[in-house]
């Protein structure tokens, strides 16, 4: 199979070439903040891209995704608040933190399904806020700064911005390839198998439960990374992070680029936020757009922007044919 | 103890409040299998609609009379308009969908009546405490408030259990297939569920007008608590929405009373002040998760989903 | 034609030369809440700005001023975010504005960094005064604890014996209470933090306020919080049975709504509207004749001193704001008119101030207006300004 000159490849290649190279449209801009912007873009497409692999290969519709961001970010802030700087200390303990909690909430919340699975992670998810919000120590609902990033060996220095952005790049590639490779091994088979027919999966001898459970576990300790790398980014955490808007701001990235498409997540993180950049900088009241705009992709393009470029595509190939 | 007493009809108060928004929000779910996080924008629109006729017409109950049929129009154009578009989509579609609508609504209003938002002053036969036991005066719009919940809850009971819509709305709500195989106006009766729940958002939201004042956004809290009600109540029940209404007003409110107070004695002051209304806003999911771990589908599911 | 057009830009260019030539106009960055219902705060101190803009011709030391409005939509993150912008991409020469203490702190780090000058116009966190003082970072409003303090020594002189608190559970709640909790000389029996911003329906609050039989309550609920509060409290009965007191809860923007309820709650403040000096009574009759409907508060006035703070610090540099140490210096000097009479800063940069004593009246055609009553307490210092390791 080689790849066509598609559309859709077009652009995705356009995509990933312009996220390599915006460093150096930046500094030719001379617009630092875009480097900033995208730095942010390709962490939270991080995140987008561990809850495509629960939601839409897994068809496990969480509600809570943003928790883990929050575990991450808080994991680094709050080592740091007590004077541990060392990312080889502070990152494990983030991925550590934010796979045991999703261990703990998945095996609870894997009982349930439907509106009810997105329910009770959405609850955990609160609670989970809830609890940093109490933290008088590190903040409480104000939050916590973050006055020096992780420190790892020399010439590793994430306050260098290029550095850092292209740190995140290589995370977001890496988190890319993983996924796709896991929904092609035969665990990814049984997870996509267990979404369109549990029942039968379960007849056929495969325990479900424990593959789901697993596969919950890898999307949040991929999204404790993103958190720990969003933490380093603002210098700042606060519960804000895994309030459930986030989590609702997520599933919108993954459902707008196209859920269960390797690079939807992607495209649906960059078109979001530079779209809400770009419209807040129109006009004050800019949601009166994006809010309409949000609803007629759900009404007229399932699948997403990633539908509508495969779309595009077929139509090219209806073309050619005839 | 007048304490005590003053605290549970506060969150008697709270939790039947609850239940208004909690009713419409599960009739729509358990019927048209909806998830509908724009509810809280039918609720705010009440809340404007009420304060700006009130101020038309200079009387409190015409203005909540007048903002109650509007409420019930704009639902149903909101139905009639994008709804009826989203029914049988995935939920996810309808959590975008909605929350686009969200958006929509609050600069809308913004546009419409400004940022400042407005106030709903109360009559003055209203806006004052009296005292129900001996020692303890109690405010006589949050008693009103209590009775007008109980009334419309006692409505909703007699319309759902003994009415020929209700039956259909409790057939749809249990087996919605069938009731469109039976040749029933499906469409219609969509419509009309859909303006009722909207009706009792705009409801909820024209009461809590007067104590809360108007504001842009005032139904984003309030929605996840109603959510939160609706699945432990168990979808498309209203028994089941009542009765974790209520249970949800207690919680939020005895606990935001009284947990503060067991919290000093184990924590420092400083730590304990800002632990108690953190962790007292958690006891409601804490609960809900219980719930839903123990039984899955609620406390008194409707359907068979 | 052509060779008068010419003569006359190159004689511009002789007078304006060297100003233009090492810049052509001074950036201001302003961080404020324009979105959601606290939203009209934003707008009482974009409305100052932009008087303040106009009282100087829109013209800074002679060179043109190009003011950036952001909004943090009421978010730490948010007002982190549009703060780096503002820094990264528009590369202001001052940031001013913030509302809210947490928005603040957690914007203050790039701020300070990348050394661009700060003047504050509303938050006061209290670490801004101590510890975390810079020598880049000003403030035209207070530290959080002095005006409740000044409202717990207004209380020590009723002779109020014993108080109740209840505040927001954010950075500005906390140092309220404590504020007020430090001068007042009787016994705090009680004290409620509620979450900020999402609870606005305080009844277990107050039903704990009403048992436990204070002499006063006191209260700090910002913006429209403050209405919702003085509604609910008359509800509850307590209008008349247990007197209030408050801080930052009862002002111009909220005043139309709370309308008779606040009458006869008393405030403190640094400005009322009333104070009589030149600068005040041109500053509120222009933003009433500029805003018909819409009186200034004390966040428009702090924002116009903010404005006018800058604009007196570039005039004395004569635009050259690279030199940080002289803008510094500049500003240090506080050499404008406030719309609070004298001004002066302390060594960490919050001012020096009178504190007064406000009270609602009815005004001769039946408006509810702010007045001064008394001054409670004069050149107040904060207390934190010890732990300030500037000179």
């Amino acid at each position: 199979m080689t790849p066509a000159l598609t559309a859709r490849n077009i652009a995705i290649v356009a995509l990933l070439a312009g996220l390599l190279l915006m460093p150096v449209f930046a500094e030719l801009a001379g617009n630092r903040f875009l480097l900033t912007l995208f730095t942010r873009i390709v962490i939270l497409a991080l995140a987008a891209v561990s809850l495509n692999l629960i939601l839409g290969y897994g068809g496990m519709m969480s509600f809570g995704h943003a928790a883990y961001l929050g575990i991450g970010g808080y994991a680094v802030g709050m080592l740091a608040h007590e004077g541990v700087l060392s990312g080889f200390v502070q990152w494990p303990v983030a991925l550590a933190g934010s796979a045991l909690f999703a261990l703990i909430i998945g095996a609870l919340s894997l009982r349930t399904r439907g509106v009810y699975f997105i329910m009770i992670t959405l609850a955990f998810a609160q609670m989970a806020y809830y609890i940093f919000a109490g933290l008088a120590r590190y903040g409480g609902d104000d939050g916590l700064t973050i006055y020096k990033r992780s420190q790892f060996f020399n010439p590793i220095n994430l306050s260098n911005k290029v550095q850092f952005y292209y740190i995140c790049l290589a995370l977001l590639f890496a988190a890319i390839y993983l996924v796709w490779r896991l929904v092609n091994s035969r665990f990814g088979m049984t997870i996509q198998g267990a979404r369109s027919n549990d029942i039968r999966m379960r007849a056929i001898g495969f325990p479900t439960y424990r593959y789901k459970l697993v596969c919950f576990v890898i999307a949040g300790t991929m999204c404790g990374l993103s958190g720990a790398l969003l933490a380093n980014h603002t210098d700042f955490v606060s519960p804000q992070m895994m309030y459930w808007t986030r989590s609702g701001d997520l599933i919108i990235m993954v459902v707008l680029g196209g859920m269960g498409s390797p690079f939807g997540p992607l495209i649906g993180a960059v078109a979001l936020l530079v779209l809400e950049e770009v419209l807040s900088g129109i006009t004050e009241y800019w949601q009166i757009i994006l809010g309409p705009l949000l609803l007629l992709v759900v009404l007229f393009a399932r699948g997403g922007i990633d539908g509508l470029l495969v779309k595009l595509q077929g139509k090219e190939r209806a073309k050619v044919r005839s | 103890m007048t304490l005590f007493i003053e605290q549970c009809l506060n969150g008697l108060q709270f939790g039947l409040l609850l239940f208004l928004l909690a009713a419409g929000l599960t009739l729509v779910f358990g019927i048209m299998d909806l998830v509908n996080l724009a509810h809280g924008s039918l609720y705010m629109i009440g809340a404007y609609f009420a304060a700006t006729f009130a101020a038309w017409t200079g009387s409190f109950v015409l203005g909540a009379v007048l903002a109650l049929g509007a409420t019930l129009m704009v639902g149903m154009a909101v139905e009639v308009i994008a709804m009826r578009r989203l029914y049988g989509r995935d939920h996810l579609d309808h959590v975008l969908g909605t929350f686009g609508l969200i958006l929509f609504f609050d600069e809308s209003v913004r546009l419409i009546w400004g940022p400042e938002g407005l106030s709903l002053p109360l009559p003055s036969w209203l806006n004052r405490s009296v005292q129900i036991l001996p020692g303890v005066n109690y405010s006589a719009y949050r008693l009103a408030i209590i009775v007008v919940t109980l009334t419309v809850a006692a409505f909703l009971y007699v319309l759902v259990m003994r009415t020929r819509i209700g039956m259909l709305i409790r057939a749809g709500a249990s087996n919605r297939e069938m009731v469109g195989a039976l040749g029933v106006n499906i469409k219609l009766l969509y419509t009309l569920v859909f303006g009722l729940g909207a009706a009792l958002a705009g409801l909820a939201g024209l009461m809590q007008a007067p104590i809360l004042t108007v504001q842009i956004g005032m139904g984003e809290n309030i929605l996840i608590l109603a959510f939160v009600i609706t699945v432990i109540g168990g979808i498309g029940s209203i028994r089941g929405a009542l009765v974790a209404a209520i249970f949800v007003g207690f919680i939020d409110t005895l606990g935001r009373a009284f947990f503060p107070d067991l919290l000093r004695m184990v924590l420092s002051p400083a730590a304990a002040s800002t632990a108690a209304p953190a962790l007292s806003s958690m006891m409601i999911y804490l609960l809900m998760a219980i719930v839903l771990v123990v039984k899955p589908e609620g406390l008194f599911s409707a359907g068979n989903k | 034609m052509r060779k008068a057009l010419l003569a006359a830009s190159a004689a511009l260019l002789l007078v304006a030369g060297p100003a233009m030539a090492q810049q052509k106009t001074i950036k201001i960055g302003f961080v404020s809440t324009f979105s959601g219902p606290v939203a009209v705060i934003g707008n009482d101190m974009r409305n100052s700005v932009e008087l303040a803009l106009d009282h100087l011709g829109r013209k800074m030391g002679g060179l043109p001023v190009e003011v950036i409005y952001e909004d943090d939509g009421f978010k730490p993150e948010v007002g982190k975010q549009k703060t780096d912008k503002l820094i990264e991409s528009d590369k202001v020469d001052f940031i001013s504005g913030y509302i809210w203490s947490n928005v603040l702190l957690a914007s203050l780090k790039p701020i300070v960094d990348s050394k661009t000058f700060l003047v504050i116009a509303n938050a006061g966190p209290s670490q801004i005064a101590g510890e975390l003082c810079s020598p880049t970072v000003f403030s035209t409003s207070w530290n959080n604890d002095q005006t409740p303090q000044a409202m717990g020594t207004y209380m020590n002189q009723k002779g109020v014996k014993s108080v109740f608190l209840i505040g927001p559970n954010y950075a500005a709640g906390k140092d309220m209470l404590a504020g007020v909790a430090s001068t007042f000389k009787g016994k705090v029996i009680g004290q409620e933090l509620t979450t900020w911003p999402a609870q606005l329906d305080f009844s277990a609050e107050l039903a704990k306020a009403k048992a436990a039989k204070p002499d006063a309550i006191f209260v700090f609920y910002p913006g429209r919080a403050g209405v919702q509060f003085l509604t609910q409290y008359a509800q509850a009965g307590l209008k008349g049975a247990i007197p209030l007191y408050t801080a930052f809860t009862i002002d111009e923007l909220s005043l139309p709504l709370q309308k008779e309820l606040a009458l006869g709650v008393p405030g403190a403040q640094q400005w009322v509207n009333d104070l009589p000096n030149e600068a005040n009574k041109k500053f509120v009759a222009d933003y009433i004749k500029k805003y018909p409907g819409h009186k200034p508060a004390f966040y428009g006035a702090q924002s116009y001193d903010a404005i006018m703070l800058i604009a007196s610090a570039v005039a004395a540099t004569k635009g050259k704001l690279d030199d940080k140490a002289a803008v510094q210096k500049a500003l240090e000097k506080a050499d404008f008119k406030s719309v609070r009479g004298n001004f002066k800063f302390g060594k960490n940069h919050v001012p020096i101030q009178n504190f007064y004593l406000q009270d609602v009246v009815k005004d001769a055609k039946g408006d509810f207006v702010l007045k001064t009553v008394a001054t409670i307490v004069k050149d107040n210092q904060d207390i934190h300004h010890a732990k300030c390791p500037m000179k």
